[in-house]
């Protein structure tokens, strides 16, 4: 039997990816926007999975809310790396390092 | 209550977003020629918009009056100190932009549409009373300022605060989304109220990681220690005028909206996250201050300087009472005014090829070249650093008043010793601007608009602001006590 306890247990190991994805990521930027979403989706499940455990509607719509606005996320994060690009030519990780201190 | 009424209290929201999508068509329709005409209508609107949230700010609107949509959003007193503070801050960044961007040639008409938008945003966080409320408001204020934050396409420095605004950004959303979905999954409800009753026994683990992960995402939209890295970056980087942006509104709604979830939503725990506020209270101010010993970058130097005025706010958040709420609005409403006028003395400078001036290196001996705004910003310094001639002294004053009332005097002592780290770098530029060899980089004239808010702002700042204590006092008291806090 799939209890809620399994839902916490896969949406924590996913969020826990995506926050790992950012820090320890090396590579490029693209790998970072996928790891935000990763995180979402821990989170969708979370709620989804409280909704229909607690038969209350409200994870469910609130759900709808977070797809909603990860998809107006995205958009702005890839214009804004397509315009990072124009004008570095990369979108390597460490050469994101114009400011320091 | 009816639907009627709801519209009515959601009015100056109504308005922005109307005249906002407006604004959006004619920007679509003329082009960037319009540019200056839509930022004069969106500063209007902004105005009428303060002038709607006055009446419930003057007479502290509180009770359930006050909300609308089943308690989705709250009109109430506290919201509209808040959004009174956000429209002004607004106002400011829309005056100044102009300016700046037409020397760079970078003028767009979505400037002030971004800040209308971003402006919304920040005042339906400051109203929710909602956990759905809170997020919507919160993603509509970060994804404007994402944008604002990479405004200069052309310039790589813009591009990447805007490129690490986002990253971090949506991170501290997935944090604090995270956290969201427990606290509503062991309470069962997203409303404040309901999980303030559900919140009365011992805290279930799960509850409690709710709580700390919704804090730690609040902590990363105030920038406090320790989730304060992506500051510097992205105020060096953005446009002057929309760091100036960053610095005030946003920030603004972000302690309001985190003095609301702790005070309501979590206000029975105050032992659950009493001790985190304190720890990041204190980190903020030390590590805000040694930070920004060895920066060069004005702008990076006044990062710090807002991550060590945090560490002061949450002082007055630590102390968990109605005062402290209080002392947090009136160090808000001061810090505003405060960092507003900074920025502006920067913008005003310029070198001879009217490229912007940001080095501490090139405003050496500025007194001699520009007298005037060498002493306001050496007197913004002063003011930040807390010296009580300066009205920036009164806002530490409240806060730490309100930490020794809520017994918090260990916490209250280690904040004043700690201020006086953050002392040297403010005095430090004092002593650049008047007593070093001038570097003779900083030349021509300032637009009026510039001189208008920055002696408007230098004015408040001087010790004449000690006269608008008690009006700030009464207004921030009766802001506090419509939190309505019962147990």
């Amino acid at each position: 039997m799939i209890g809620i306890e399994h839902f916490i247990v896969v949406s924590a190991i996913l969020f826990v990816l995506g926050v790992l994805g950012i820090f320890l990521n090396r590579k490029n930027i693209i790998v970072i926007l996928m790891a935000i979403e990763l995180i979402l989706l821990a989170v969708n499940i979370n709620l989804v999975a409280f909704s229909a455990f607690l038969g209350d509607l409200t994870g469910q719509i609130f759900a709808m809310f977070v797809l909603t606005v990860a998809a107006g996320e995205a958009a702005i994060g890839l214009a804004i790396l397509v315009i990072y690009f124009r004008s570095r030519g990369t979108i390597a990780v460490q050469d994101a390092n114009r400011m320091k201190g | 209550m009816d639907f009627g009424n709801y519209l009515a209290l959601i009015a100056p929201e109504l308005l922005i977003s109307i005249s906002g999508l407006v604004l959006l068509l004619v920007a679509a329709w003329v082009g960037d020629s319009a540019a200056r005409p839509i930022s004069i209508l969106a500063a209007l609107v902004l105005g009428v918009a303060c002038f709607m949230v006055g009446p419930a700010l003057f007479d502290g609107a509180s009770g359930p009056d006050t909300n609308a949509f089943a308690g989705q959003f709250r009109a109430d007193g506290f919201a509209a100190f808040a959004k009174m503070l956000i429209y002004l801050s607004g106002i400011a960044c829309l005056m100044i932009a102009p300016a700046f961007f037409e020397r760079l040639g970078a003028m767009r008409a979505e400037y002030p549409i971004l800040i209308l938008f971003s402006v919304l945003g920040t005042g339906i966080m400051v109203s929710s009373g909602n956990l759905i409320t809170l997020y919507i408001g919160l993603e509509l204020n970060s994804l404007a300022a994402y944008v604002l934050a990479s405004f200069l396409r052309n310039d790589g420095r813009s591009a990447e605060a805007g490129l690490k605004y986002f990253i971090l950004g949506a991170l501290a959303s997935g944090i604090l989304l995270y956290g969201m979905s427990l606290v509503y999954g062991f309470t069962g409800t997203t409303d404040f109220t309901l999980i303030r009753a559900a919140m009365t026994l011992e805290l279930s683990t799960g509850a409690l990681f709710g709580l700390i992960f919704v804090l730690a995402g609040l902590a990363f939209k105030i920038a406090a220690v320790p989730f304060h890295m992506w500051t510097p970056d992205v105020y060096e980087g953005a446009p002057t005028p929309v760091t100036t942006f960053f610095a005030s509104a946003p920030k603004v709604a972000a302690v309001a909206l985190t003095v609301r979830v702790s005070l309501d939503a979590f206000g029975l725990q105050a032992d659950a996250w009493r001790q985190i506020v304190i720890f990041a209270a204190l980190a903020s101010i030390v590590l805000g201050a040694l930070g920004a010993i060895g920066q060069d970058n004005l702008k990076r130097l006044l990062a710090y300087s807002s991550i060590n005025n945090v560490g002061f706010i949450l002082i007055g958040l630590a102390a968990g009472t109605p005062q402290g709420a209080s002392a947090v609005l009136v160090y808000l409403a001061i810090y505003v005014v405060m960092t507003i006028g900074s920025f502006v003395a920067i913008l005003m400078l310029r070198d001879a090829d009217g490229n912007y001036v940001e080095n501490i290196r090139d405003i050496a001996g500025l007194s001699r070249a520009k007298p005037l705004i060498a002493l306001i910003l050496a007197g913004m310094m002063l003011s930040l650093a807390g010296l009580p001639p300066m009205f920036g002294f009164w806002g530490k004053f409240v806060v730490f008043q309100a930490a020794v009332q809520a017994d918090l005097i260990l916490l209250a002592a280690l904040g004043i010793a700690a201020s006086v780290i953050g002392a040297f770098y403010y005095l430090k530029v004092v002593k650049v601007m008047f007593f070093d060899e001038p570097a003779g980089v900083v030349q021509g004239r300032s637009e009026t608009g510039h001189w208008v808010l920055l002696i408007g702002t230098a004015i408040i700042v001087s010790p004449l602001g000690y006269l608008l204590t008690i009006p700030l006092g009464l207004l921030a008291d009766r802001a506090a006590v419509s939190l309505s806090l019962l147990p």
